[in-house]
């Protein structure tokens, strides 16, 4: 794990973020309560890190439009992983996402003959609607339903490895609750996707062609207003014959640096990669959002 | 204890069995005429003596209703809401409502949510600046996070009734 490119990559955030400080004195904030929209996951989505809650991006309620901006670096065993992205939320009911994924091989590059450093990457585009109920103020849980069109910038090596396309569409369903009595919450998310990797790896495979149902939660607890730990699962399908995929662990700690900026730092355990086994890591995201 | 409880009934039984007529103490100013009934306060009371002794008593609620209504009538974001209302009615209604939630041995002689709040025009953003002047006043109080929590958790369905209105 290089701990340079971790701090490089602290660095660089918080300089793109830093312009929020010019914003210091705003005409209002957006009004949510602090840590209520989550962070940005993988995919762009705002939620957990690992998947989707059913909560809108940004700042803003219903009477405006939130933006969220974020970056996030995952350091494995054998790979690394950057992904920075954007979110637009407006009025706290439809939510626009756009990520940018890159996947570094790294060494194993060299053992997969596709050279050292060789990197995946893959573009995401995301729309989310929130159906019903919020995640805070109602006794009905939060309910969104989404979509992500994903594109696979490498299908030639993801053929090779076995896929059957480049480019794919994930649909899910969220359902979130923020219980306050016990300062939990606790999301579900069904997703209906031909991903292999997040799509990093390209869509279907020789082992299984169709979509499959996959399940992802996450739980946390509020420790106080401006910090949450928690845990999440995210099941994932298996459709490459020769790069096993094994379901995925994350332990959090999310922490409301100020109300425009959120540092998250977490254990994550995403098994078997592109053939290599006991992908361990940590994963860090900065996000800004108003 | 049994003295206490007499007052209390004492206290209790001219208010509960009133009908609609403008309750108010001396130091406030009129309102219309509205009945006195526990249903008005919106929420059900916790149990036992927990809540209270977190919140440090009626004392602790009244500090907490007191600097929460300071924070909220100098707020810059909020203040105009406020601007204009009744602001020693507001702290002995809300003192009540929270007294009574926490079963700290109040009664709820206010309005319901849906009259307090008429023509005010609350949006969401504002009933969530409200929430974080609650958590700065129950913060400065050392109130426990996880029982702040508990007390947001009866105030948050009240949005329906306070929001929009």
């Amino acid at each position: 794990m290089t701990y340079r490119r971790a701090l490089v990559f602290v660095a660089t955030t918080l300089t793109v973020i830093s312009p929020q400080a010019g914003f210091a004195k705003p005409l209002r904030h957006g009004g949510k309560l602090l840590l209520t929209s989550g962070i940005s996951s993988l995919e762009g989505a705002a939620g957990g890190g690992l998947t989707p809650w059913a909560v809108i991006a940004g700042n803003e309620t219903n009477e405006g439009i939130g933006l969220s901006v974020h970056g996030t670096l995952v350091e494995m065993t054998d790979y690394d992983y950057q992904s920075a992205g954007i979110a637009l939320g407006f009025r706290d009911r439809l939510e626009l996402s756009y990520a940018h994924q890159y996947f570094n091989t790294n060494d194993i590059g060299t053992a997969l003959a596709l050279g050292k450093d060789y990197g995946f990457s893959q573009d995401v585009i995301g729309a989310k609607w929130r159906v019903a109920g919020d995640i805070a103020y109602d006794r009905m849980p939060a309910v969104a339903v989404g979509v992500q069109y994903k594109k696979n910038n490498n299908g030639a090596v993801a053929r090779l490895l076995g896929a059957r396309q480049d480019e794919g569409v994930d649909y899910y369903a969220s359902i979130s609750k923020l219980f306050l009595s016990r300062s939990i919450l606790l999301s579900g998310t069904a997703r209906l996707t031909k991903a292999n990797q997040l799509g990093l790896l390209g869509f279907g495979g020789d082992k299984n062609k169709n979509y499959t149902l996959q399940l992802e939660g996450s739980a946390a607890w509020q420790l106080s207003r401006h910090l949450v730990v928690g845990s999440e699962f995210r099941s994932k399908p298996d459709n490459l014959g020769i790069a096993r995929e094994d379901d995925w662990f994350d332990a959090f700690a999310a922490l409301a640096v100020t109300r425009n900026v959120t540092a998250t730092i977490a254990y994550t355990d995403l098994g078997s990669i592109a053939t290599v086994s006991g992908q361990r890591g940590v994963m860090l995201s900065l996000q800004t959002s108003f | 204890m049994s003295l206490l409880f007499a007052l209390l009934l004492l206290q209790a039984s001219p208010v509960a069995t009133s009908p609609a007529r403008p309750y108010a103490v001396p130091g406030e100013e009129a309102v219309d005429p509205y009945t006195v009934e526990d249903v008005n306060v919106g929420a059900k009371p916790f149990d036992g003596d927990g809540m209270a002794e977190a919140f440090h008593g009626q004392e602790g609620i009244r500090r907490i209703v007191d600097r929460m209504v300071t924070l909220s009538y100098g707020d810059s974001e909020i203040g105009e809401i406020f601007k204009g209302h009744d602001k020693v009615r507001l702290k002995r209604t809300l003192f009540e409502q929270f007294c009574y939630i926490l079963n700290a041995s109040c009664i709820y002689t206010g309005r319901d949510m849906v009259r307090s709040h008429k023509d005010l025009g609350v949006h969401r953003k504002d009933m969530n600046r409200l929430v974080e002047l609650l958590q700065q006043a129950m913060r400065e109080e050392g109130v426990d996070f996880q029982a702040q929590n508990r007390l947001l958790s009866k105030l948050a369905p009240m949005h329906h009734d306070i929001v929009g209105r």
